[in-house]
C-alpha cells in the first residue's frame, strides 16, 4: 500500500526517468565553443588591464615607503580630516611593521585598477542608462545578474577564458565591482530636479550641454557614493581573486587558510580592513567635500566683498 | 529700478502681432486622437479622462497677443496653464493646433531652430527659479549668453549689468542658497533678461514669494516691462495678481479659456459664474479705471459749471486706488477721456458704489 503510493509520487518526479544534463551541456558549451570561438577577443580585453595593473604596481612598489605614507596621510588631511590622517598614519606604519606592506601595495594596485576600469566602463553606462528608459531597461537585468551570481560561478569561465594571474582576478573584480556604479550614476542624474533640466531646454541648451552643466555637477556626489562602494566591493574580492591566482593580502589570507594558519591569515585580513576604512573614508569624504568647499568659498568671498563692496560695472 | 538697462530695440512698435495661438489642444498619455474628438463632441476632462485614459490639459485655445503686452493666464492647479506655456517654446510639444511666433510656425519649427528661437527670442522664468545650485550667482545669470556662445569676459558683463539692474550687483558671486527666495527670483528674472529677451514666458514666477515681496516684484515687473517693452505671458493663480499685472487676462478652467478680456471687463462683466466666483474677492481699486465709476452720461452744461468752480479734471484712465483721495474729498472731479476731453462726473458717492458694486453689465 504504502510502498505502491511512495512509487507512485517518485514517478511524477523527473528525475525517476533520468536527469536532464544541464551540467554536460554548459561544460561543452563554454569548453568547446565559447572559450575557443572567444578566446581571441577576451585575450584582447585583457590587455589594457595588464598594462594598467603592471604600470601601477611597479609604481607603488618603486616609491619608496616613506613617500607613500606621506602622500596618503596628506591626502587623508586634505579631504578627511586630522582624526582620518592620524589614523592612516597609524594603519599604514603598522601595516609595514606586521611585513605585509609589499602584498598591501599589490592588492591596492589590484583593486585601484579594477575601480578605474569600472569607473570608464559604469559611468558612461549609467549615463546612457538615465537618458533612455529604453537602455535602463535593458541594462537593469544584466546588472542583477551580476549582483546576484555567487562570484564562485564566474571564476570557472574566466579561468577558462582569460587563465590564471593578477588580471583575470581583477577582471572578476570588476564584474562584481561594477553595479553600484551604474546603478548610483543612472539614480544621481534621474534625480536631478526635473524644473532644471526644463530650465537647460528653456535656454537653448543641447541634450549633451544639459549633461554637463547640469545633470553631471549635481549628479557628482551620489556617484561619488557609487565610486565608493565600488571600491569596497573590489576590497572585498580580494581574497577570492587568490583563488584564481592574484597575489597580495587576498593570498596571504588563503594561504594561512590552506595551512590553518591562524596567525598568518589574521594579518592577511588585517590588511584587508585596514586598507577598506582608509579607502572608504577618504572617498568619502571626497564625495562631501563639493558642498563643504561651496559652504567655505562664499563666507571667503563674503569678505572680499567687504574689502571692496562696490564690484559692479 | 536700479541702473538703467538699455532700452530695448525691436524694430516693429507696440501693437505689432506677436503671437497667435489657433486651436491649441495638448493632451497627456496615449489615446489623443480619441481624446481629442471627445472634446469637439464636448465631453468634459474627468469624462474623456474615465474613457480614454488621456489627461486632456489643454483644450482647443485660441488666443493673440501684441507687442509690448502683459497677457496673464490666471487659473487654478490643475487648468492646464502651465502646459499651455509651455507650448509656446515646446517644452512640450502641442498635439493639435498652430502657434506662431512673428509670423514664423512654432509647431513645425525643427529642433536646431527651436534651440535658435529660445537663445535669441523666447525666455522664461520658472516658479521654484531653477537657479542652478552650483554655479554663482552671476554663472546663473550667464547660462543663456554661455549657451549662445559669448566668452566668459562679455558674458560676465553682461550679467553684471543685468544683475544690477534688478538690485543684485554685490551678489554676483554668492551662490543662490545665500539669497532669500525674493532674491533669488530677481536672479531668475535677471537670467531671461540677460539675453535681451523679445519674448518673455513668466510660469507662477511669484507664487513661491512672500506676499508683501510678492507687491515688490508685480510692482518691479511693470517698470522693467515699461523699460524693455517686452512681451510677457504671466501665469498666475492668483486674479488679484492677473488684474494688477495684465494688459489683458484670461480665465483657464479644465484646458479651456473661460473668458479672455482687460481687467476691467473680467470684473464689470465676468462671463459665466465661474468668473465671477473669482472676481467676488479682489480689490476692485486696483483694477477698475476712473472712468468706471461714472454713473450719468456727460451732462456739458453741468461739466461747464464745475470747472468754473475749480472741479479737478482726473484722466479717466486711471485707476480707482490711485484717485480715491482727490474724489474723495467732497467736491466732484471731471473725468477726462483719452484726448483730454471731459466725459463724465464723479462724486465720492460714486466711487463707492463702483468699490463695493455687483458686477453691472450694461458697463461692459
Amino acid at each position: 500500500m504504502t510502498m505502491a503510493f511512495e512509487t507512485l509520487t517518485d514517478a511524477l518526479r523527473p528525475s525517476y526517468w533520468g536527469t536532464l544534463p544541464l551540467d554536460a551541456w554548459i561544460q561543452s558549451a563554454v569548453r568547446d565553443w565559447l572559450v575557443p570561438t572567444l578566446r581571441p577577443f577576451f585575450r584582447a580585453l585583457q590587455w589594457p588591464i595588464a598594462r594598467v595593473l603592471d604600470g601601477l604596481q611597479g609604481l607603488l612598489l618603486a616609491v619608496p615607503f616613506a613617500v607613500i605614507v606621506a602622500l596618503a596621510v596628506a591626502a587623508a588631511w586634505r579631504w578627511g580630516g586630522r582624526g582620518v590622517a592620524l589614523f592612516t598614519l597609524v594603519s599604514l606604519v603598522l601595516l609595514d611593521w606586521i611585513g605585509i606592506w609589499r602584498e598591501t601595495m599589490v592588492t591596492l594596485a589590484m583593486i585601484v585598477t579594477a575601480v578605474v576600469f569600472c569607473i570608464v566602463v559604469g559611468i558612461p553606462l549609467g549615463i546612457a542608462a538615465a537618458r533612455s528608459d529604453r537602455t535602463a531597461a535593458l541594462i537593469r537585468p544584466v546588472l542583477d545578474v551580476m549582483q546576484t551570481i555567487p562570484s564562485f560561478v564566474y571564476l570557472v569561465p574566466i579561468v577558462m577564458l582569460f587563465g590564471v594571474g593578477m588580471v583575470p582576478a581583477v577582471i572578476a573584480t570588476i564584474i562584481f565591482a561594477l553595479p553600484p556604479l551604474v546603478r548610483l550614476t543612472d539614480l544621481g542624474i534621474r534625480q536631478v530636479q526635473g524644473e532644471l533640466v526644463e530650465a537647460g531646454h528653456a535656454f537653448g541648451s543641447t541634450r549633451r550641454q544639459i549633461l554637463w552643466e547640469i545633470q553631471l555637477p549635481l549628479a557628482l556626489r551620489t556617484i561619488m557614493t557609487g565610486v565608493n562602494q565600488t571600491l569596497m566591493l573590489a576590497l572585498s574580492m580580494a581574497v577570492i581573486g587568490a583563488l584564481i591566482g592574484a597575489g597580495g593580502l587576498g593570498l596571504t589570507v588563503y594561504t594561512g587558510l590552506g595551512r590553518l594558519d591562524i596567525g598568518y591569515a589574521g594579518i592577511g585580513g588585517l590588511g584587508i580592513v585596514l586598507m577598506a576604512i582608509i579607502l572608504d573614508r577618504v572617498t568619502q569624504a571626497l564625495g562631501n567635500a563639493d558642498p563643504a568647499a561651496r559652504r567655505r568659498s562664499p563666507s571667503r568671498r563674503r569678505k572680499d566683498a567687504a574689502a571692496e563692496p562696490l564690484s559692479q560695472a | 529700478m536700479h541702473g538703467a538697462p538699455a532700452a530695448r530695440s525691436a524694430g516693429d512698435g507696440p501693437g505689432a502681432r506677436r503671437i497667435e495661438v489657433r486651436g491649441l489642444s495638448k493632451t497627456f498619455g496615449a489615446g489623443s486622437a480619441e481624446a481629442l474628438a471627445l472634446a469637439r463632441a464636448g465631453a468634459t476632462k474627468a469624462e474623456i479622462l474615465e474613457r480614454t485614459g488621456a489627461v486632456l490639459a489643454v483644450n482647443d485655445v485660441s488666443f493673440s497677443v501684441d507687442a509690448g503686452e502683459i497677457f496673464v493666464v490666471m487659473g487654478l492647479s490643475g487648468s492646464g496653464k502651465s502646459t499651455l506655456v509651455r507650448c509656446l517654446n515646446r517644452l512640450q510639444e502641442p498635439t493639435q493646433g498652430a502657434i506662431e511666433i512673428d509670423g514664423e510656425d512654432i509647431v513645425a519649427a525643427s529642433q536646431e531652430r527651436l534651440r535658435a528661437l529660445r537663445l535669441e527670442k523666447i525666455t522664461m522664468v520658472f516658479q521654484h527659479f531653477a537657479l542652478l545650485p552650483h554655479r554663482t550667482v552671476a554663472e546663473n545669470v550667464e547660462y543663456g549668453l554661455k549657451m549662445r556662445g559669448l566668452a566668459k569676459p562679455e558674458r560676465r558683463a553682461r550679467a553684471l549689468k543685468t544683475l544690477a539692474g534688478v538690485g543684485l550687483a554685490d551678489w554676483a558671486d554668492r551662490y543662490p542658497s545665500d539669497l532669500s527666495g525674493g532674491m533669488q527670483q530677481r536672479v531668475g528674472l535677471a537670467r531671461a533678461l540677460a539675453l535681451d529677451p523679445e519674448i518673455l514666458l513668466m510660469d507662477e514666477p511669484f507664487s513661491a514669494l512672500d506676499p508683501l515681496i510678492r507687491r515688490d516684484m508685480q510692482a518691479e515687473l511693470v517698470e522693467l516691462q515699461r523699460h524693455y517693452r517686452t512681451t510677457i505671458i504671466f501665469i498666475t493663480h492668483d486674479l488679484n495678481e492677473a488684474l494688477t499685472l495684465g494688459s489683458r487676462v484670461a480665465v483657464m478652467k479644465d484646458g479651456r479659456f473661460a473668458q479672455v478680456g482687460r481687467p476691467a471687463d473680467i470684473v464689470l462683466d465676468p462671463a459665466d459664474d465661474y468668473v465671477a466666483a473669482f472676481t467676488r474677492d479682489i480689490d476692485r481699486g486696483r483694477v477698475l479705471p476712473l472712468r468706471a465709476a461714472i454713473r450719468q452720461p456727460a451732462d456739458a452744461a453741468a461739466i461747464a459749471a464745475l470747472m468754473a468752480e475749480g472741479a479737478e479734471a482726473v484722466d479717466g484712465g486711471r485707476l480707482l486706488h490711485e484717485v480715491f483721495a482727490t474724489v474723495g474729498a467732497s467736491r466732484p472731479v471731471v473725468v477726462l477721456d483719452a484726448a483730454g476731453r471731459p466725459e463724465g462726473v464723479v462724486r465720492a458717492a460714486d466711487v463707492t458704489a463702483a468699490l463695493c458694486a455687483a458686477p453691472q453689465r450694461e458697463r461692459a
